[in-house]
């Protein structure tokens, strides 16, 4: 059963449409990786989903209900690319990771849910009173994701989590997006343009492409043979090994 | 630590030192002289400056700087309940827009914009008009007049804080919007606002004086400075400092404010870099090493560059000593993670490094030349103009987006070559075309803007290539632009390359575009080359641990998928904070105290390939596994 779905959605800003009539499914348990290139919508869905941009037509549904956008019940959230940008720089990560909790706790019971979710990104509940300026920027994207979890949501929408961090740092990063969908079960919409790591976190993956979805499927499936022209070029352009017939037009034929 | 930073600025010390005297006297003003302040001596009216009286006396014999000190707080107290009638007024416009719907937020802000262009004297005294006159009417003209210009800026602030990520992030998380102006919003911006109230508050007092003087303020028997200034104006010429006392108290009043906002100002702003900069000696004279000669046949040919941040503390040593060379047509890639040097290298490379970033090296020869060796300034920057090109991260600040695009690639012709203007964008033209910008007679007639990231990333190409280069320094070409873009842009390097014979320094954090296109890799890791290698023997035969954790932690086409990926604990070098021995000993699962004390020098191999590691080539254990990051 999916969880969140997306039916028909349109996202127009005055004459420009961003998402054109998109649908896709998240079920549960699952992970969805979202790609395509910058400015081809995918962001603009994760945030239709969360009420961060406004659905010109069709709609999002959670559970078979429309998202809920009002009051503390929150199970749809949402964490963003930069690191810098995501935390509070005045409130501690403690106060950052409670303000999502759903339900008002007292300090005793507060303290202990933070130190569980801090646990559960992999970091040491004693970092709950460091301001985020202590932090790196995995460190950060951890705390983001706590806080995302605080709210303890059905489904996180993960939009480019890891492109703004160091290479020996989002290798843990991902580690633990892995982690949390095999321990606590979460759904989750992975949004990168990084075909490489979609492949390493998620099952499934949607192409998205001028607003519109033109291939979706196994992860295993739609790049190991894609059947759509854009998924094509889109694979044949990622620099790597295994690529040797492309590295040669790189390099100097001598 | 802030706080001193403000005092120890000599404007910080002023204006808080000022500030401390007026208000001690706003304050225990009326307590310690307002007595003598009211004394009448009807033997001395309107006297003039006397030892008694250093500045005379008014109409009814009182001493007037005993009545200059008493009125600093009314004048004081009026100055700040107007400032902070217009704060609040303007903090509430300001924000009302975020909290409000769309609609009525934009008529507040279209309302708010009317009212910042009306003169603020003319609101001022229509306000007074309204509320009469007297102490209290004046306060509120001046507070009401004072609220738009609040607003605007309480407006801006909100705006720029609204699109951060955590405002969403609390929105998503089901926070009231008055929750998330109150805990979020007003906490980021209070610093400017504040610092802007401490300036405003030097212009009220001002405006008070002026009300006061017209007759539209203070009443008596009350009276402020403004009103002290009008009592002394009709015996201006025969005593003037009875008018020009409290005028000073005006003055001095109005420098403590604004000098103090002055301070806070560059003790929050941008200002953050200055400070004191230790300056040191270059610091040569204890390097023991032999001058190493510059590589013969090479393009480019680096000896031990060093490049040094001046910090407030310590010196940053971000490039500690970099040997390396580029051979004929060579592509040569250098990789490492944010903070390693590899940007810095490149910089210092093509001389593009300025004061008060210093650039120290035994040498730096590029096509046969020392740069380092200093001469002409004027004919080496004509060289270097033509010889070698650059292209940078980010396609977006690479032009100037005030010109067209064809003129600003023309220039370079134009003043390197001498070009006439014409030919220059003939050429410039030409240029376009030859990186495969379609239409280039068009597109070069138009702005950096109507370009996209990858067309301005070619454009870019373009540049370089109005000359002839021999070396293509490229930093980080493709980071900002998608893989299909990115794609394009390597494969029109490598083209470029092809038919020019060009050499090129690729700089990246991403391995796998380092190993399509290079011939060569550098690994730096804080400040210094730790491996160099053939890029083909990148992923398998890298000798140093930390080579091999970057090349295992980034996941491919080709990833095990049922293993966690391998990870480097612990975080990148503060280049601030350099350790003694191996920079990387501390994530090394491989060092011992050898490398903790005792620095690994940067060793060649008979193949010529170089490392610098104590355990080069020692198995790693099998399953480091640590989230630390």
């Amino acid at each position: 059963m999916s969880v969140l779905s997306f039916r028909d959605v349109s996202v127009r800003y005055g004459s420009h449409t961003v998402l054109k009539g998109v649908s896709l499914d998240v079920a549960e348990g699952q992970t969805v990786g979202l790609v395509g290139e910058s400015g081809s919508g995918k962001s603009t869905m994760a945030r239709a989903a969360v009420g961060l941009a406004p659905v010109t037509s069709g709609q999002i549904l959670l559970n078979g209900h429309p998202v809920p956008g009002r009051g503390r019940e929150r199970p749809v959230q949402m964490v963003f690319q930069d690191p810098y940008s995501s935390l509070d720089p005045r409130m501690t990560v403690g106060e950052s990771i409670a303000e999502a909790m759903r339900d008002r706790l007292g300090k005793k019971a507060r303290q202990a849910e933070i130190a569980r979710l801090l646990a559960l990104v992999h970091l040491d509940a004693s970092r709950a009173g460091d301001l985020p300026s202590r932090l790196s920027g995995g460190q950060r994207q951890r705390v983001a994701l706590a806080r995302a979890l605080a709210a303890r949501p059905e489904v996180i929408l993960a939009d480019e989590i890891t492109s703004a961090l160091d290479v020996s740092v989002q290798g843990a990063v991902l580690n633990l997006v892995r982690d949390m969908r095999r321990d606590l079960g979460l759904s989750m919409l992975f949004i990168s343009h990084n075909l490489a790591v979609v492949r390493y976190v998620a099952d499934h993956v949607a192409v998205l492409y001028a607003g519109e979805i033109v291939e979706y499927g196994p992860t295993a499936q739609v790049l190991g043979a894609p059947r759509h022209e854009y998924t094509r070029t889109l694979i044949d352009a990622i620099p790597g090994p295994g690529r040797s017939a492309h590295t040669m037009t790189l390099k100097e034929q001598t | 630590m802030r706080a001193s930073r403000v005092l120890l600025r000599p404007v910080g010390f002023a204006g808080f030192g000022l500030l401390a005297v007026v208000l001690f006297v706003a304050v225990f003003g009326p307590v310690l002289w307002g007595d003598r302040a009211a004394v009448v001596e009807t033997g001395n009216l309107l006297d003039g400056p006397s030892a008694e009286h250093w500045i005379g006396t008014d109409n009814l014999g009182r001493d007037l700087f005993s009545r200059v000190l008493v009125a600093a707080r009314l004048s004081i107290v009026l100055a700040l309940a107007a400032t902070a009638i217009s704060m609040v007024l303007g903090i509430v416009l300001g924000a009302a827009p975020m909290l409000v719907g769309r609609r009525l937020g934009r008529l507040i802000t279209a309302g708010v914009n009317v009212l910042v262009a009306f003169p603020g004297v003319l609101l001022v005294l229509f306000f007074a008009v309204i509320f009469g006159v007297g102490a209290r009417g004046a306060a509120l003209a001046v507070g009401l007049a004072g609220a738009p210009a609040f607003a605007r800026l309480c407006h801006t602030l909100v705006a720029a804080v609204s699109e951060r990520d955590y405002i969403a992030a609390a929105r998503i998380a089901g926070v009231s919007k008055i929750r998330v102006l109150v805990r979020h919003v007003l906490p980021n911006i209070a610093e400017p606002l504040i610092v802007n109230a401490t300036m405003a508050a030097g212009g009220v007092l001002l405006t008070f004086a002026g009300l006061s003087f017209l007759g539209l303020g203070v009443q008596a028997p009350d009276y402020d400075w403004g009103k002290l200034m009008q009592d002394g104006l009709n015996g201006i010429y025969v005593h003037p400092l009875a008018a020009l006392g409290p005028g000073i108290a005006v003055v001095l009043a109005g420098l403590a404010f604004n000098l103090t906002g002055e301070a806070f100002a560059a003790a929050f702003g941008i200002g953050e870099t200055s400070g004191r900069v230790r300056r040191e000696a270059p610091a040569t004279a204890d390097r023991e090493h032999a001058v190493a000669a510059p590589e013969p046949g090479a393009v480019l040919s680096v000896g031990d560059l060093r490049v040094t941040i001046p910090g407030a503390q310590n010196p940053i040593r971000a490039v500690r000593g970099v040997t390396f060379a580029v051979r004929d047509g060579e592509a040569v890639g250098v990789v490492g993670e944010s903070g390693s040097g590899k940007s810095l290298t490149a910089l210092a490379v093509a001389r593009l490094i300025e004061q008060p970033i210093r650039v120290e090296a035994d040498h730096l020869v590029f096509a046969g030349e020392d740069l380092m060796a200093g001469g002409d300034p004027e004919s080496l920057r004509k060289r270097l103009g033509t010889s070698l090109a650059v292209v940078f991260q980010d396609p977006m600040t690479s032009f100037n987006p005030a010109h067209r695009v064809g003129p600003q690639l023309a220039e370079v012709s134009r003043f390197h070559q001498g070009l006439s203007r014409r030919a220059a964008f003939a050429r410039a033209v030409d240029r376009l075309r030859a990186v495969k910008i379609r239409e280039p007679e068009r597109r070069a007639r138009q702005y950096p803007f109507e370009f996209s990231g990858g067309m301005r990333q070619r454009a870019m190409i373009g540049m370089g290539l109005m000359g002839t280069p021999r070396l293509i320094i490229a930093d980080e070409p493709t980071t900002a632009l998608d893989v299909t873009v990115q794609r394009q842009v390597l494969e029109l390097l490598a083209e470029v390359r092809r038919d020019t014979g060009a050499a090129l320094l690729l700089i990246s954090h991403d391995v796998s575009v380092v190993t399509d296109v290079c011939d060569r890799v550098l690994v730096m890791y804080a400040g210094r080359i730790v491996e160099e290698l053939p890029a083909a023997d990148l992923r398998t035969l890298a000798r140093h641990p930390y080579t091999r954790a970057l090349v295992a932690a980034v996941p491919d086409m080709e990833t095990d998928l049922t293993r966690p990926l391998a990870v480097i604990p612990g975080l990148p070098v503060d280049p601030a904070h350099i350790p003694d021995g191996c920079a990387f000993a501390a994530r090394c699962p491989l060092a011992d105290d050898r490398c903790r004390a005792v620095e690994p020098p940067l060793l060649s191999s008979p193949a010529g390939d170089r490392v610098a590691c104590h355990k080069a080539g020692q198995p790693l254990p099998a399953d480091t596994v640590e989230v630390t990051a």
